[in-house]
């Protein structure tokens, strides 16, 4: 049986700016890494793996520098990695997005039966958090979102029972096989890579698949398969503060003043 | 032949050749070890061991020392009556009487008195084991061994006694000429001379005794830890010239394995290491980690190398991997992992051994083979390796905000030829809030003495230290190698850094990656600048109080800096700090090295309220710190304690404090 992690390239967001003219994230020297809920992701293809003997194919769609992404799901024991990359899939929102992956699995699916798809919840650039339902709808696969907890995995069965981490409450739900998740950070916590694992990713391939493996209508895909378009980025604007009263002064004042301005705003009753 | 000497002989050879076949097999097994270089610079060497083991520098440190300073220098002259006495007991003609008389006569008082002093030496040493009890003589599984040191010290006092018992019989019999020079055994002597009958008895008997007590001694020898009267001193000969502040490279290259996973991947001198310990217990007494209740023991993991060694002798001489493994659950033979994470790095312990033994070195080399080859380290230290690698920092925080201390201060960047010092802010320096008011409080002293410096801002990237000492080797490497190439790029030779560890990292590791860098701390320029007049402090800065100084580990012992941190605050305040019991050399850690900053400290005292407890006891205002891991282990250490009034300052910011209060 065979699991397939979809895992991303992100820019560290944490490092993003937008430029303030263009409305455009400046993604120079900005490093990449790998979208941190995907992490998990592959951590529980690789938990199946160790209790199963399945075999996990890490999958990627975007552009050939995203071979980094896949590498280091290499390192950490992935059996396979496959790059979806081609100038006709660039530009994609989410629905063109799942539709390359969609495909991609589909394809994986004609070599080994695909049991378990695993998707990261969302990822931190984009935080749509819709490619991995959208895979599950055109390969219509049962979806069991954000999981933080798998209970049980029976193979021969074929069903899986999970938790899904929702508001203020847990879900404990049932699903047969083949099925699509997307996991949460609480999930598990993923391994780090040994020196060994890290040498051998180094010169393992990476399988790079275009559109003539897929064979997709290019209406369909990238741009032109995209109805979501981008018209606006920016960063909100908050209201810078300012100084009121003389705190090394009349300390005693300024206290008041604070005590007046919160009561004001509702923040503090009496 | 006489059956006595024919007896005596056969006895001589056979132990001897036990004596032989014991040591060969223990010798044989540490070349199971690692190869390492250790016997270059002979001089040096030579030097090192006169001091060490000749000197018994470190011995006498302690005041008990003087008994083992006593005991060391009459066992080898001693080693000469001995010497005289086995081949006199082959060939009873040999005798040292063949001397010049008054060469012969000193020598025969010399060994009189020595015995003497011997004998009370070994009194005081029962003493000390049977009523004193230091209780770092006392570990785990090595208190078990305890009757080994007693059956040593009985047969010295029983060779001492012998040695009086045959010459005092001697005497009596009139059978010694040279008995004036032997004033001790006379005395014994004087005491038998009214039993004349049974002179004959005490001298043969007491002959025997000698005899059967130092073929017995050099039989069990080999197979204690009184091994160390033959490895001692070749090990202070092999000893590491440069301290050990920092871990040897690894090579990376498929099918490696990494640090040292099973004993045979020490190398030999870490083998040699554990059987010259004479599990003294003074590493133990050292240790912050032994002395606030934690699984960490030095003692013990030296002692655990030889135990797993000769346990595995037998798979290992036969090509196989031992079968005790050296790292996993508790046991005799076998180091924990939580005592391997337990370690602060400082190197208290190889400062406090006698013979120059290397505990944290090997400490690093398996966490080298935990993070490395199994990917098992403690949860906590999961992001801090995700965010060096990510990020180049511990905290993960994004580069873009590495000059944001600067703010309104004139700092430049680095250029080679218009610059001529790197200030290297390291992570702390630039990120941790209370830290980075100590880099605004360095910028300011280097503007008003007007160095000529400036910084890498967005493109500093971290160091690496915490990496490399906690045997993140791979990911260290990556980092050192990128930061090579930075310096050499940017034409960088002369380095500032606020940090001890940064410090450290740039000074002596980045060495082994062929770039050699002028490093100082801004302690050390600091003193500097005093010294030359560039910035002048009158002393008279008093708004702190009773300063207490506190010598961060990789700044003081790994470094050498003790003078100028301490100087300069004179220069600010007029007087010398006051200093803690343990200080120097023998300063005691924080608790925040070999990456401890970024775990969690779950069992024991906390380190840093041991530290902090004990500048306490001198009731300072201010604990002055010169690294910022001490900054955030004593200040919070000084909040846990409930003596929030007590400030915690770098040494810069009183520089800083003093400048302004001079202007004013």
């Amino acid at each position: 049986m065979l699991v397939v992690v979809c895992v991303k390239q992100v820019p560290d967001t944490t490092q993003v700016q937008i430029d303030p003219v263009t409305n455009t994230l400046i993604r120079e020297g900005v490093p990449f890494i790998v979208n941190p809920y995907d992490t998990h992701a592959v951590e529980e293809g690789l938990r199946f793996k160790d209790r199963f003997g399945f075999n996990v194919v890490a999958i990627s769609m975007g552009p050939p520098n995203a071979e980094a992404t896949l590498r280091k799901a290499l390192a950490l024991g992935v059996d396979r990695a496959v790059l979806l990359s081609d100038r006709v899939f660039g530009g994609a929102d989410t629905l063109a997005t799942s539709k390359v992956l969609a495909a991609a699995i589909e394809k994986l699916g004609e070599e080994e039966e695909v049991g378990v798809v695993i998707c990261g919840k969302q990822t931190i650039d984009g935080d749509t958090a819709q490619v991995g339902p959208g895979i599950a709808t055109r390969l219509k696969l049962a979806q069991l979102t954000l999981v933080d907890r798998v209970d049980e995995l029976e193979p021969a069965a074929k069903k899986i029972k999970v938790s899904r981490k929702l508001e203020g409450r847990h879900e404990h739900v049932e699903a047969p096989l083949p099925v699509l998740l997307t996991v949460v950070r609480e999930l598990n916590r993923p391994r780090y890579p040994t020196v060994a694992m890290r040498l051998d990713s180094a010169d393992a391939k990476v399988e790079l698949w275009d559109n003539s493996v897929l064979g997709l209508d290019v209406n369909t895909i990238g741009l032109k398969g995209s109805p979501t378009w981008v018209s606006r980025i920016f960063s909100p604007e908050r209201a810078k503060g300012e100084m009121l009263g003389d705190g090394a002064r009349d300390p005693d004042g300024a206290a008041q003043l604070l005590i007046d301005k919160m009561m004001e705003k509702d923040l503090l009753a009496l | 032949m006489m059956p006595q000497t024919a007896l005596f002989t056969t006895l001589l050879v056979a132990s001897l050749a036990f004596f032989c076949w014991s040591v060969y097999r223990r010798f044989s097994l540490v070349c199971f070890g690692q190869p390492e270089e250790r016997l270059d610079h002979p001089g040096r060497r030579l030097q090192e061991m006169l001091l060490y083991a000749f000197g018994q520098l470190r011995v006498v440190k302690k005041p008990f020392g003087l008994n083992h300073f006593v005991i060391f220098w009459s066992f080898l002259i001693l080693a000469i009556a001995n010497g005289e006495f086995l081949l006199n007991g082959v060939f009873p003609s040999a005798s040292l009487a063949v001397l010049p008389q008054g060469l012969h006569h000193a020598l025969l008082l010399l060994f009189d008195l020595v015995s003497l002093l011997t004998l009370i030496a070994i009194a005081l040493s029962f003493g000390r084991r049977l009523i004193v009890k230091p209780p770092y003589l006392d570990s785990l599984y090595v208190k078990g061994r305890s009757p080994e040191a007693f059956v040593i010290l009985s047969f010295i006092a029983l060779l001492m006694l012998a040695y009086f018992g045959m010459h005092g019989a001697q005497i009596a019999q009139g059978k010694e000429a040279a008995s004036a020079a032997m004033p001790v055994s006379s005395f014994v002597g004087s005491f038998l001379s009214p039993y004349p009958g049974l002179l004959g008895t005490v001298e043969v008997v007491s002959w025997w005794l000698h005899a059967l007590v130092l073929l017995a001694f050099i039989c069990f020898l080999p197979h204690s830890k009184h091994m160390h009267i033959l490895t001692a001193i070749p090990n202070c000969y092999l000893g590491s010239l440069d301290w050990p502040a920092t871990q040897p490279r690894e090579k990376f290259e498929k099918g490696a394995e990494y640090g040292a996973g099973s004993v045979e991947r020490f190398t030999w001198k870490d083998l040699f290491d554990s059987f010259s310990c004479t599990e003294c217990g003074r590493c133990q007494a050292a240790c912050p980690a032994a002395s606030t209740g934690k699984a960490l023991n030095p003692r013990q993991i030296v002692h655990a190398i030889k135990t797993n060694l000769l346990e595995n002798s037998l798979a290992l001489r036969e090509g196989r991997k031992g079968t005790l493994p050296l790292i996993g659950n508790e046991g005799e033979g076998t180091n924990t992992e939580e005592a391997i994470w337990d370690c602060t790095t400082c190197g208290a312990c190889m400062e406090a051994c006698p013979v120059l033994i290397e505990q944290m070195p090997k400490i690093v080399k398996m966490r080298r083979h935990l993070v490395q080859d199994e990917s098992r380290f403690p949860e906590e230290l999961l992001n801090l390796f995700e965010n060096m690698e990510q990020r180049s920092n511990p905290w993960g925080i994004a580069p873009s905000e590495r000059s944001k201390w600067v703010s309104t201060l004139e700092v430049k960047p680095f250029v080679a030829g218009e610059t001529e010092y790197l200030l290297y802010v390291g992570c702390a320096g630039s990120f941790d809030s209370r830290a980075k008011q100590v880099t605004v409080a360095l910028a300011s002293v280097l503007n008003a003495a007007g160095v000529s410096y400036g910084i890498l801002g967005k493109e500093e990237k971290c160091c690496g230290d915490s990496l490399r000492r906690l045997g993140n080797e791979y990911v260290f490497e990556k980092m050192a190698l990128e930061n090579v190439e930075l310096f050499r790029e940017k034409g960088v030779t002369k380095v500032i850094t606020l940090c001890p560890h940064c410090l450290t990292t740039l000074k002596n590791d980045y060495r082994q990656y062929g770039l050699e860098l002028e490093v100082l701390h801004q302690s050390q320029l600091i003193a500097e600048l005093l010294a030359s007049g560039r910035i002048k402090l009158d002393g008279s800065e008093k708004s702190l109080g009773k300063i207490t100084y506190h010598d961060p580990c990789y700044l003081g012992r790994h470094n050498g800096v003790f003078d100028a941190p301490r100087g300069v605050i004179q220069a600010a305040t007029g007087s010398a700090p006051q200093e803690m019991e343990r200080n120097g050399r023998n300063s005691f850690c924080c608790g925040a090295g070999g990456g401890r900053m970024w775990m969690e400290e779950f069992t024991g005292e906390r380190v840093n309220h041991a530290r902090v407890a004990e500048a306490l006891e001198g009731s300072p205002d201010t604990i002055c710190v010169a690294c910022p891991y001490c900054m955030t282990m004593i200040e919070d250490g000084l909040k846990d304690k409930g003596a929030g009034q007590v400030r915690v300052k770098d040494v810069v910011e009183v520089v800083a404090e003093g400048l302004l209060h001079r202007k004013a």
